[in-house]
């Protein structure tokens, strides 16, 4: 990482790519790319940390260095890894937004599989994704520093900057998403819902047990169970106003944490999103379930467990319910 | 409301922040990192046998040399962070670290 800001910084294009203990040894430098403004792409192959020693898929590598300032994407499946890592490239190097940004894609399930992809074609990207130029670099013609000290008296307001940068970038990242439609067809949107109009249960997560759960959802429909999926494509800047359009109505969320938030009774997602409903006059009740930490599987009937549990809990008026599902105790 | 008093005397925005926080290169000149120093080095030229030392191992390089007329060499104190290598290492301990005053 050190030296993809230096790559970064001197105007060149530059991606990278890790995963788990790879990310976390770099995660100090992860918080110096977005302040200093430089457009990095990294793919994350998302998978667990230590200890005990796992390569298995989950989102405990990312969720550590959640607040890093980069903006941050998970994707379902190969297709969109491969146009996101396109779209990851136009969406940093937007001259109003000039962010890094993680592309999260769940380890070995996507990163290790094989499956068909539309791949996108070199005079279309070409038109989508002009050729870089930086608006700020090292150049020794005409020299700048980089990496400075922000003494108490500057270091807020370059901390709310950066923050303002964050946030401002979601209306660009619609417009990246949008462009990409016209050009390749694909239409990609910050929080995607799934048969989610008239649920009163939905199922809030991220990445790709989403296909899974989208054929859980089909069945439970089939057996006449209302309810729906909502799908966090943008985990950061988080996707306020989409996502609470995607569950409004909902009478429960049961929302899946890939990861363990060792100490507190819930894992970062279902935190967030209480905490983003908790004043909302009629507010879903929120269950919270870890699922698939390591690379333990995540079948059909774990989704119709939890909607089952979302539903027992919140009509017994349970709010705040955290349970981690299929563990032997 | 509660008025807050913002306990800086810096008046820079989030709107003055330059992207990336860049700075031209030397801009370090004007902040005076000398300004928080507890003690500073006091030379007794009497004692001094010209050797260097002090220029060589003060790590912020604020030592002039005041040339083979001269023979000693100077501080400059606006950066001068009072650490005491200076006086540590004079092999004639003609450097007396003095408390500055409040
Ligand atoms: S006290 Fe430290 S900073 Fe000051 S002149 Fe001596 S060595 Fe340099
Ligand atoms: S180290 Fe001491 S003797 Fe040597 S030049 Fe400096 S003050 Fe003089």
């Amino acid at each position: 990482m050190s030296a993809c800001i230096g790559s970064s910084a001197a105007g060149a294009r530059t991606f990278t790519a890790t995963s788990s203990q790879g990310l976390l040894l770099m995660a100090e430098m992860t918080f110096i790319a977005p302040a200093l403004r430089l457009p990095i792409v990294m793919a994350v192959a998302n998978r667990a940390i230590s200890a005990p020693i796992n390569i298995w898929n989950d989102h405990s590598d990312v969720m550590t260095i959640r607040d890093c300032g980069w903006i941050q994407i998970f994707v379902e499946n190969g297709q969109e890894a491969t146009d996101m890592s396109i779209i990851a490239f136009r969406i940093a190097e937007d001259k109003n937004v000039m962010l890094p940004v993680i592309l999260n894609l769940d380890g070995f399930t996507l990163s290790h599989f094989i499956e068909p992809i539309i791949f996108p074609e070199q005079e279309k990207v070409r038109r989508y994704l002009p050729a870089y130029e930086t608006t700020h670099k090292l150049d020794i013609a005409k020299p700048i520093s980089m990496g400075l000290l922000g003494a108490p008296e500057v270091y807020t307001e370059a901390r709310k900057a950066t923050d303002d940068a964050l946030v401002a970038s979601k209306s660009r990242i619609v417009k990246a998403f949008d462009e990409f439609a016209d050009i390749f067809g694909r239409k990609y949107n910050l929080v995607e819902t799934y048969r989610a109009e008239d649920a009163e249960t939905i199922i809030v997560l991220m990445g790709s047990i989403a296909e899974t759960a989208m054929t859980a959802v089909d069945e439970m429909r089939d057996a006449g169970q209302k309810v729906g999926l909502a799908r966090l494509r943008l985990w950061r800047p988080f996707p306020i106003e989409e996502l609470r359009a995607a569950v409004k109505g909902a009478k429960r969320l049961a929302i899946v944490d890939r990861h363990i938030s060792l100490g507190f009774p819930e894992g970062p997602v279902a935190t967030e999103i209480r905490a983003l409903l908790f004043h909302d006059q009629d507010r879903p009740r929120i269950s919270n379930f870890i699922l698939g930490l390591g690379g333990r599987d995540v079948p059909r009937d774990h989704f119709k467990y939890i909607v089952e549990r979302a539903e027992e809990l919140g009509d017994a008026g349970r709010q705040g319910h955290y349970e981690m599902v299929g563990v032997l105790e | 409301m509660a008025k807050i008093k913002v306990t800086t005397d810096a008046a820079v925005k989030v709107g003055d922040i330059p992207l990336g926080f860049t700075a031209q290169p030397g801009s370090t000149r004007n902040f005076k990192t000398g300004d928080w120093r507890s003690a500073r080095p006091a030379l007794d030229r009497e004692k001094c046998i010209y050797c260097g030392f002090c220029y060589i191992y003060c790590p912020d390089g604020v030592y002039k040399d005041m040339g083979p007329e001269e023979k000693y060499y100077q501080p400059d104190l606006d950066f001068c962070k009072g650490c005491g290598v200076c006086a540590a290492e004079c092999p004639k301990k003609c450097i007396q670290m003095v408390v500055e005053e409040v």
